[in-house]
């Protein structure tokens, strides 16, 4: 419920001019380490899956684990995500689809496998592994 | 993997349209289409003989001004409740006459388009322009506003929305429309059971409407968070822009959920995927799933900035402060995000089993909540008011009655066992007109008498306006409470004949209230008309004929162009009450340039263009839907390409128009 | 007489017009839209999540897909999001041919991703593994070519962007287009993590 507070400690009146473009652009160094560390945490769960040094479980959990953080990667290092852009609106948006984005992809699966697990012939149950 | 073998060979040219789409063997539709025509004609030859294309090409059509393409949007509603309206009569008669073996009077094939098409173009078409012309109207003036973040977007929107309302009506004369029911569900949608065009003319009227309603909630967005005045914190805006904000958020968190279920929906029937069928491991009830992911959430878009009307009026009419505004801007957030949590008690009885349901079930109960704040909070506003019963709030009080009424039909649904018993029965008809009619359309005529004054500088005849109104609230609850009754004694919905002879009196009621409802539109009608010719005597010169507390009621009525001369600043919730108990002057010079944003045609020709992709996708004439397809995409960039997009109204014209209404003040005073 | 006036002028409005300057909101707005574009993205994730296990007696996951390929066709769109930044960085030092060159660059790169997928979609329908075939390869299909289509926008869009530029310059309308697009590319990048994550390794893991 952090959406009324925040503009109201920003006011108003300068908004439109705020932000300049230097900011919502990055650097060169921004660029360099965004990019190295998505090239390390896009490596690594491909060399998990394709030798396989870990157990089925534990390299669904790991490379799960590493998209999320390469996601978090590409919002501040290529998007430029910050609490600052559009005074917090930016984020604020992201946060809320997030949230909506997990509501709807968890509950979605939630709802649909205890269909099934209720629904589907027995034979069919194979396929829920 | 199903084949559509079922159709005649498909033109090259004409893709699957022949002479035998056009139902020329329906004797109602054909009367119809020559009524139509007739009208079409004369408003045609009217505009030609007056000479008014030019005009309304160049003042309407093209207009980037919110106000505009507002009234257009409430415009687009008011027709389009007439022709959903009429569907509805049309099955209130089919129902009270198909008795004792008795068919009645309309084919299956042709009632179950009927009651398709009634609740796609009621929701779609008529409660969606409504509320999006509402926000558009008004948003910017109360944040004091010149237009809105991206005023060419803005007449996009409304040429998409437009584009899909002509779809459909399309449907009525040339081919036919869904026989599926208002969510198209499959596998009944799929190309097996309905090989016809109608579900595509389905599928692509909402999406091109979709388009438009999208891009207007970003639009909304942009313009609350960016343009409000100085001064006007989150926590000084006016409640009607809180509730649009959210209700924005929501078009654009859930519109695109449509967008894709909807697209998934194509994919089966275009290309025989498998996502919804039956076989190779597709899965209707996932259509299910995602389609009341977008409904649920469209529920509270349509009632939400009706919230904010009621609140406006109670605290204009009651003179008073809103009662609790900080408990009105949570109870809203608080729906907002509840909205995404709830829309498995649509399908209760899909088989998810207890856990599943007993969570949504209580969800349900939990988002009935904050609502059941908001009505406390109109209450006591009220409460030791000196409450002025004019029309809008007649309206308001109606709404307070009877959409409590059907809120608790609601949480008694929210019930998973009682769900069982009631789901898909009259019952549940009834309890989503009385919550729809009760608190979005009451709301919108809450929002058309309170705000048309605005609007068009004179206020609308309250003779004919209270006869509207005691019409229609005397109709809603004869055309509904039977169908509670009904619901009770096991009568499912979309029936079109029946056995049992001791339901027939209840249909017969509801009959009778639908024919009140009838009347009650025509005196609407009659309201507007009447209204528009006595212009004069009702006249409002002063801008804040209720006496409003809004910025809104701070400008000229109808506002001109740029709303305000200077920007105004805000110091209170209230603006306008506290600059008028400050004795608040207008400056009357000092007139400076304004900045605003030039006309452009490129919507209506991306709507026509979109209209025309449409049509050639429901009827498989590809070479259409690829070439206006890539005019679409033409269009769009060649109008990336006008950099040359605003111009200034000079400080003379300013001062000229401000002067004027002055002059027309000084009369008043005087 | 005009006391009450001018102090109410001082009060209740500005001197000079607050500023919002032509496409102050534009940024913002197209944020508000990505974030919806990202929410059709959850529908087709949820879609496959749901269906991606209904093979239906037809191929899986593993028999299909060629984890090497698609390892190249990630680096195509990870260099393709470093190259774009260079063009961003290129424009705040307002140099027009390093943006144009990088953006051309960047083009390319989109291409090479677009041309591997499309080869390995035609691979998949030879083999009779096309979006007709399970409820799993309809799912795939869709997601992994609705990520194309924007794909195939974005390049068109970019096109669009690099012609506006040699004719009018660096000018702020542009450079502000030519941001909105650098959002659109990188968070096309950002929704291939999931694509690559949840549908393609985990694919092979089943």
């Amino acid at each position: 419920m952090s959406a009324d507070t925040h503009p109201d400690a920003h006011g108003h009146v300068g908004d439109g001019h705020g932000h300049d473009d230097e900011e919502a652009h990055g650097s060169r160094k921004g660029y360099a380490i965004g990019f190295l560390l998505s090239v390390v945490l896009t490596a690594i769960p491909f060399w998990l899956v394709m030798a396989r040094p870990l157990a089925t479980q534990a390299t669904a959990l790991l490379i799960m684990a590493f998209a999320a953080v390469q996601m978090v990667v590409h919002m501040i290092f290529f998007l430029h995500m910050n609490r600052r852009a559009e005074g917090g609106w930016s984020i604020m948006a992201l946060l809320f689809t997030v949230v909506i984005v997990l509501i709807a992809l968890s509950g979605s699966l939630w709802v649909m496998y205890h269909m099934n697990a209720n629904m589907m012939p027995m034979q069919d149950m194979s396929r829920m592994e | 993997m199903q084949t559509p073998t079922t159709h005649p060979a498909i033109s090259p040219f004409l893709g699957r349209f022949t002479l035998e789409s056009l139902p020329l063997h329906e004797p109602i539709v054909v009367a119809t289409f020559v009524a139509v025509a007739i009208g079409g004609a004369a408003l045609l030859a009217a505009l030609t003989y007056f000479k008014l294309w030019g005009y309304l090409w160049k003042e309407w059509f093209t207009t980037v001004d919110h106000k505009r393409i507002g009234i257009m949007y409430m415009i687009l509603g008011i027709i389009m409740l007439l022709r959903g309206f009429s569907d509805a009569i049309m099955m209130r008669l089919q129902q009270a006459w198909a008795f004792g073996g008795s068919e009645g009077y309309l084919n299956a094939h042709h009632y179950d388009q009927v009651f398709t098409a009634h609740g796609v173009i009621m929701i779609f078409f008529v409660a969606m322009p409504i509320v999006t012309g509402l926000m558009n109207y008004v948003v910017p003036l109360q944040i004091g506003a010149r237009d809105v973040s991206f005023p060419f977007l803005n007449n996009f929107s409304f040429w998409m929305t437009a584009g899909g309302a002509v779809t459909v009506m399309m449907s009525l004369f040339v081919g036919e429309f869904a026989q599926t029911g208002w969510l198209a569900m499959p596998p009944l949608s799929g190309i097996g059971f309905s090989p016809g065009v109608g579900v595509d003319y389905y599928i692509w009227s909402l999406q091109i409407a979709g388009v438009g309603t999208l891009l207007s909630g970003v639009n909304l967005i942009a313009t609350i968070v960016k343009l409000r005045a100085p001064g006007m914190t989150m926590m000084k805006m006016p409640i009607f822009c809180w509730t649009a904000l959210c209700t924005n958020i929501l078009i654009v968190a859930a519109f695109p959920v449509l967008t894709a279920v909807l697209a998934l929906l194509s994919l089966d029937r275009y290309v025989d995927t498998a996502f919804f069928t039956n076989t190779l491991g597709g899965n209707p009830m996932m259509y299910v799933n995602l389609i009341w992911i977008w409904g649920h959430p469209e529920v509270y878009i349509l009632i939400l900035p009706m919230f904010g009307v009621f609140s406006e009026v109670t605290s204009t009419f009651s003179g008073k402060r809103l009662f609790g505004y900080t408990s009105m801007v949570y109870a809203t957030l608080v729906i907002t995000v509840l909205a995404y949590l709830v829309w498995l008690h649509h399908f209760f009885t899909m088989g998810s089993g207890a856990s599943v349901n007993s969570f949504f079930g209580i969800t349900t109960m939990i988002i009935s909540i904050p609502t059941g704040a908001k009505i406390f909070n109109w209450l006591f506003t009220m409460y030791r008011g000196r409450v002025r019963f004019e029309l809008p709030m007649m309206w308001t009080i109606a709404f307070m009655i009877t959409f409590t009424l059907g809120g608790m039909t609601g949480v008694l649904l929210a019930v998973p066992p009682a769900d069982f018993v009631l789901h898909n029965s009259l019952f549940l008809v009834a309890h989503f007109h009385n919550v729809i009619i009760g608190g979005v359309l009451f709301g919108a005529f809450a929002a058309i008498n309170y705000w048309w004054p605005k609007a068009f500088g004179f206020k609308l005849d309250v003779w004919w306006g209270k006869l509207s109104f005691w019409l229609w609230v005397s109709g809603f609850y004869f055309a509904f409470m039977p169908l509670y009754v009904l619901g009770l004694m096991g009568v499912t919905r979309r029936l079109r004949t029946f056995d049992d002879p001791s339901y027939q009196i209840w249909f017969i009621i509801a009959g009778f209230g639908a024919f009140l409802i009838a009347l009650g539109i025509a005196a609407m009608l009659i309201q507007f008309f009447v209204s528009i010719r006595n212009r004069k005597a009702l006249r409002d010169v002063t801008g804040d004929p209720w006496h409003g507390r809004t910025l809104e009621w701070a400008t000229s009525s109808p506002p001109p162009d740029y709303n305000f001369a200077f920007t105004p600043v805000v110091h209170d919730g209230d603006a306008w009450a506290d600059m008028k108990t400050r004795g608040y002057k207008r400056p009357l010079n000092g007139y400076k340039d304004i900045h605003m944003p030039s006309n452009t045609g490129a919507g209506v020709i991306l709507g026509a263009l979109s209209v025309a992709f449409g049509v050639g996708m429901i009827w498989y004439v590809w070479w259409l839907a690829a070439l206006s397809f890539v005019g679409i995409i033409g269009v769009a960039i060649v109008h990336t390409f006008n950099y040359k997009r605003d111009y200034y109204i000079p400080a003379a014209e300013v001062t000229r128009q401000e002067e004027a209404h002055t002059a027309s003040l000084a009369g008043v005073t005087a | 007489m005009t006391t009450q006036a001018d102090l109410d002028r001082e009060r209740f409005h500005l001197d000079e017009e607050p500023h919002h300057p032509e496409g102050s909101s534009t940024m913002l707005g197209f944020w508000i839209y990505l974030m919806s574009d990202c929410l059709i993205f959850a529908m087709l994730f949820a879609t496959y999540g749901v269906l991606g296990t209904s093979y239906a007696g037809g191929p899986g996951p593993k028999e299909l897909f060629d984890l090497p390929l698609v390892a190249v066709n990630t680096s195509m769109l990870l260099l393709s999001s470093i190259t774009y930044g260079f063009a961003m960085l290129a424009m705040t030092d307002g140099k027009r041919g390093a943006t144009q060159g990088w953006l051309a660059i960047t083009g390319l790169f989109g291409l090479a991703f677009l041309g591997i997928e499309l080869y390995e979609f035609s691979h998949l329908i030879h083999e009779g593994a096309g979006p007709q075939t399970s409820a799993f390869l309809s799912s795939f299909f869709t997601l992994v070519g609705t990520h194309g289509l924007h794909v195939t926008f974005g390049i068109v869009w970019l096109v669009t962007l690099m012609v506006q530029v040699q004719v009018k310059g660096l000018i702020p309308a542009n450079r502000r287009r030519l941001m909105c697009l650098s959002l659109f590319w990188h968070f096309l990048d950002v929704i291939w993590i999931g694509v690559f994550t949840f549908v393609y390794l985990m694919g092979m893991l089943r």
